[in-house]
């Protein structure tokens, strides 16, 4: 059985691991200047925000590659995001989505 | 300030520590669930790109990185180039350099073998889920971190393996739903995150960067740039609620 891509994923982890952790080592909030300080506090929302939108507004076209894209993937989205913000329940609010997906793709092939 | 070691009790009680573990642990598993799916196309993607069981598994192990793994993966078969295909990952997974500076003031308390360890689970889904319940605590929860990074560090691998050895087996995913799992719950754990005003303008600048920049630039690459940028919508916001001297 063959190793030889062990190595690349030896050399991507390598790349990966110091972006998660040089941050865990370095000064405590305490210690930061407050503009840093409130620019990490509103990180989470932005950071959470661009996925939802990117992994949302986008899907790989018949060539394979990512295009913009309107569908019932934004209404399933939305609908997740509107029940956890409402319910304060994740699982809720991903089950729905996901359902409401499944359910359009084998009635309407959306 | 509040106090944010994970030694600190204040700000909730046990029971609200047992709610928002089980919350976590129920939302956790919402993840596994899309994880296991994922796990299974990507194995056998990966195998359909010549990896073998072993290779397509230690990438899952050692990146625990989905994007940047499927991204690999095209570029192997593609025939790409090592140097190629690790400063792709670099520049993909750039983004958890905001996740871990973000979660660093609430685990700074931790042991370093620790935080070591923390580090490599930090995955988007461990950070969305850690920071949310840690908010909603009002303080660090290292089990609350290592019951989120566990649903989804173990299942991510396993199910790779399993895809490399059986993934013609199963249905595509998608029929399935479970590909808006992963952006329903960003979305709406970002939608918990903002309770004021910057915040909502930093979530709506990220959304907003995401698209715009996705279409100009491509989603992977306009995802970190509206990471490092939209904080600032809500800094400039905070700036123009504050009284002028």
């Amino acid at each position: 059985m063959s190793v030889n891509l062990v190595g690349l994923a030896l050399l991507m982890a390598a790349v990966t691991y110091p972006f998660r952790a040089i941050p865990l080592f370095a000064p405590t909030k305490d210690r930061l200047p407050p503009v840093v300080q409130r620019y990490l506090r509103l990180v989470g929302p932005a950071i959470l925000a661009a996925l939802a939108a990117g992994n949302t507004a986008f899907a790989e076209d018949a060539e394979g590659h990512n295009a913009f894209h309107l569908g019932i993937e934004w209404i399933a989205v939305a609908l997740g995001v509107v029940l956890i913000a409402w319910r304060g329940n994740v699982f809720v609010g991903i089950l729905a989505a996901a359902v409401l997906v499944a359910l359009s793709r084998a009635v309407m092939g959306v | 300030m509040i106090e944010q070691g994970a030694s600190s009790a204040a700000g909730s009680s046990n029971a609200d520590i047992a709610a928002a573990r089980r919350d976590l642990v129920l939302a956790s598993l919402g993840f596994a669930v899309s994880g296991v799916g994922f796990g299974l196309v990507y194995g056998l993607a990966a195998r359909e790109a010549g990896f073998s069981v072993i290779e397509a598994t230690s990438m899952s192990v050692f990146v625990l990185a989905g994007a940047a793994q499927f991204a690999a993966v095209g570029l192997i078969a593609d025939g790409a180039g090592w140097p190629s295909i690790v400063f792709l990952t670099a520049i993909l997974n750039a983004r958890h350099l905001l996740y871990s500076a973000a979660i660093a003031p609430w685990l700074g308390g931790r042991p370093r073998l620790e935080r070591a360890a923390m580090a490599h689970v930090l995955t988007d889904e461990t950070f969305a889920l850690s920071l949310a319940h840690f908010q909603r605590l009002g303080r660090a929860d290292a089990l609350g971190f290592w019951l989120a990074a566990g649903f989804d560090s173990l299942s991510w691998p396993i199910f790779t393996a399993v895809g490399v050895i059986a993934g013609q087996l199963i249905p595509d995913p998608a029929q399935l739903g479970l590909d808006v799992v992963f952006p329903a719950a960003m979305g709406g754990l970002a939608v918990k995150l903002a309770t004021a005003r910057p915040e909502v303008a930093a979530a709506v600048a990220g959304a907003a960067l995401a698209v715009v920049g996705g279409i100009v630039v491509g989603p992977a690459i306009s995802i970190v740039v509206g990471g490092f940028l939209a904080p600032i919508a809500g800094l400039l916001i905070e700036r123009e609620g504050e009284p002028s001297r």
